[in-house]
C-alpha cells in the first residue's frame, strides 16, 4: 500500500473521529448528562410497553455521551417488569400501574413515577357520535345499554372491547371512569393497547379504551362529559382518567441506575417524555 | 374457561377431521397421480405456516366477514376460532392418517382389486378398517394440538371469560387466559389462577397422550 493511500485513510479516519467527538459534544452540552461522566456498567430495563419510547430515547442519549455505559430496553408488560426487577434480572422494571402491597412486600421494591398517561374511550371513526357522558359509558360497559340508538347514535348493537384483568390501562379506566362498576362478561378481551386499537378500527360498532398516546386517526377518541381526552386536558386536571407511569428498582438503586432515574426526571428527560406523547409529572 | 377450551377443541376436530379423512381417501384411492401429489404437497406446506399468520390473516379477513354475515356480536367468537383452528390442525390429522395408510401392506390393496372392489369400496371396506388405529391416533393428536394452541384463541375467540353458550359468543380458553394474564400481572388472584389453568391444561394434555399410548400399546405401537 502506498504511503499516499495510507495518509488519505488516516485523514478520513481523523475527520470521522472529529465528527464523532463533535456530535457527542453537542449532546453532552446538557448538564443533565454530566452525572454519567466516569461511570460505566450496564442498565437492563424491562416491563411496561408504554415506557419504551421514553426509555430508548434516554438510553440513546446516555450511551452516545458515555459509550462505556450499556443500556438495554425490553417490553413484556407491567407484570414482567415487576417480576424481573423483583428477581434481580433487570435493574429497572417499568409498570403502568402502582405496585400492589404484596408486590412491594415480597420484593422490597421502590417506585419512581415519572409521567402521566391518559386513557381515552375510543370508537370507530365512522361512528357519528363524538361525545358521551360518563354515566352513559358506565351503562354501556355494564351491558345496560346495548344499542348505539340509546345514546343518540345510529341503530346497531354495541360491541364491547375491554382489556385483560391485570392490565394497567384497564385498572385506571375501571377505577376512574367506571367507578369500579361492572363490565359485561360478554365483552371481548384484547391483550394490548395496539390490539385494542386495531380491533376498534375494524369494527364500526365497537367501543373500547386505550392510552391517549396510542390514539391516532384510525380510531376516534370520545369526548367525555364535554372534555376532550387530550394531553393538555389531562395535564390541567380537567380530564380525569389518567394514570402514572413508574420505574421500579429493588431496594436502593446503584449509582448508575440512580443517575438514569435522575436523568429521566431532569428537564432533558421531561423533553423526551413530552416528545413521546406523555405528560411529565410536576 | 375449561368449557371454552373443550368446546373449541371438539368443534375444531369436528370440522377438521372429516376434511382430513376426505383428503386421505382422495390421496389413497380416489384421486391418483398429479392431483393427489398436489394435495399432499399443499398439506405439507400448510404445516409450515406459523400460527400467528393464521391468526393475523383471520383477524383482518375472517372476523369482519363473520360480523357482516351473521350480524351477531363483534365477529371475535367461538366460530372464528373454530374455523381457523381447524385449518391449523388439518395437516396434523391428515399427515398422521396418511403415514398410517402408507404403512399398510400393498398386497391388501392388490387383493382387494383382484376381488373386483371399486376404488370407493377399496377405501371404505379395506383401507379404512385396516388403518383404524391410525384413525383414533390422528383424532387424539389433532385434539391435543387444538387444546394446546394459544395464539389462535387469543387473537380470535374474543377472550370473554364466560360459558360458551353460542357459536357467536366470545370465549376464553385456558391457554389464552395464561397468555393474557402473564403479560401484565405478577401477584394478584388473577395471577394465581394462571397456575390452576396450567395444571388443568397439563392434566388434559397428559390424558391425551395417555390415550395415544394406550391405543398404540394394544396394537404394537403406532
Amino acid at each position: 500500500m502506498s504511503t499516499r493511500t495510507t495518509k488519505s485513510i488516516c485523514r478520513v479516519a481523523l475527520v470521522v473521529f472529529a465528527l464523532i467527538l463533535w456530535s457527542s459534544a453537542g449532546t453532552a452540552s446538557a448538564a443533565a448528562l454530566d452525572s454519567f461522566a466516569g461511570l460505566e456498567g450496564t442498565i437492563d430495563i424491562a416491563g411496561g410497553t408504554a415506557h419504551i419510547p421514553v426509555m430508548t430515547d434516554a438510553a440513546k442519549n446516555i450511551m452516545t455521551f458515555n459509550p462505556k455505559i450499556r443500556i438495554t430496553v425490553e417490553g413484556g408488560g407491567s407484570g414482567i417488569g415487576v417480576q424481573k426487577v423483583g428477581e434481580g434480572l433487570v435493574s429497572i422494571g417499568n409498570t403502568g400501574r402502582a405496585l400492589s402491597e404484596e408486590e412491594i412486600a415480597k420484593y422490597g421494591l421502590k417506585s419512581y413515577p415519572f409521567a402521566l398517561d391518559g386513557v381515552a374511550v375510543i370508537i370507530h371513526p365512522d361512528n357519528p357520535l363524538s361525545g358521551l357522558a360518563a354515566e352513559q359509558i358506565r351503562d354501556i360497559f355494564s351491558g345496560k345499554i346495548t344499542n348505539w340508538k340509546e345514546v343518540g347514535g345510529k341503530d346497531g348493537a354495541i360491541h364491547l372491547f375491554t382489556r385483560d384483568e391485570a392490565s394497567g390501562t384497564r385498572e385506571v379506566f375501571w377505577e376512574k371512569l367506571l367507578k369500579k362498576g361492572p363490565i359485561a362478561t360478554g365483552a371481548n378481551v384484547v391483550a394490548s393497547n395496539g390490539a385494542m386499537k386495531s380491533a376498534v378500527a375494524q369494527d364500526k360498532d365497537a367501543i373500547g379504551y386505550a392510552g391517549i398516546g396510542h390514539v391516532d386517526q384510525t380510531v376516534k377518541a370520545v369526548v367525555l362529559d364535554g372534555v376532550a381526552p387530550s394531553q393538555e386536558n389531562a395535564m390541567n386536571g380537567s380530564y380525569p382518567v389518567v394514570r402514572k407511569l413508574y420505574m421500579n428498582t429493588r431496594g436502593e438503586p446503584s449509582k448508575l441506575v440512580k443517575a438514569f432515574i435522575d436523568y429521566i426526571l431532569s428537564p432533558e428527560g421531561v423533553a423526551i417524555i413530552t416528545k413521546s406523547g406523555y405528560l411529565p409529572l410536576k | 374457561m375449561c368449557a371454552g377450551s373443550l368446546a373449541l377443541a371438539i368443534l375444531s376436530l369436528v370440522v377438521a377431521y372429516p376434511a382430513a379423512l376426505g383428503i386421505c381417501t382422495l390421496v389413497h384411492g380416489l384421486a391418483r397421480g398429479l392431483s393427489a401429489r398436489f394435495l399432499l404437497a399443499l398439506v405439507h406446506f400448510m404445516t409450515s405456516i406459523p400460527t400467528v399468520v393464521y391468526g393475523f390473516v383471520s383477524v383482518f379477513l375472517l372476523v369482519p366477514r363473520l360480523r357482516e354475515w351473521f350480524a351477531v356480536g363483534s365477529g371475535f367468537s367461538l366460530l372464528a376460532a373454530v374455523l381457523t383452528l381447524s385449518l391449523l390442525i388439518l395437516p396434523t390429522i391428515t399427515l398422521v392418517l396418511h403415514s398410517r395408510m402408507e404403512q399398510l401392506d400393498p398386497t391388501l390393496r392388490l387383493a382387494a382389486e383382484a376381488m373386483g372392489f371399486t376404488p370407493v369400496q377399496q377405501v371404505r371396506c379395506v383401507l379404512l378398517p385396516a388403518a383404524a388405529r391410525g384413525l383414533t391416533a390422528a383424532a387424539v393428536l389433532g385434539f391435543g394440538r387444538a387444546v394446546g394452541d394459544t395464539l389462535v384463541s387469543l387473537m380470535l375467540a374474543g377472550n370473554a371469560a364466560q360459558f360458551p353458550h353460542s357459536l357467536f359468543a366470545s370465549i376464553r380458553t385456558l391457554t389464552a387466559h395464561i397468555g393474557l394474564v402473564l403479560a401484565t400481572d405478577s401477584q394478584s388472584m388473577a395471577y394465581q389462577s394462571v397456575f390452576a389453568a396450567g395444571l388443568l391444561l397439563f392434566l388434559l394434555t397428559g390424558a391425551v397422550s395417555l390415550l395415544i399410548r394406550k391405543s398404540g400399546g394394544k396394537n404394537r405401537g403406532l
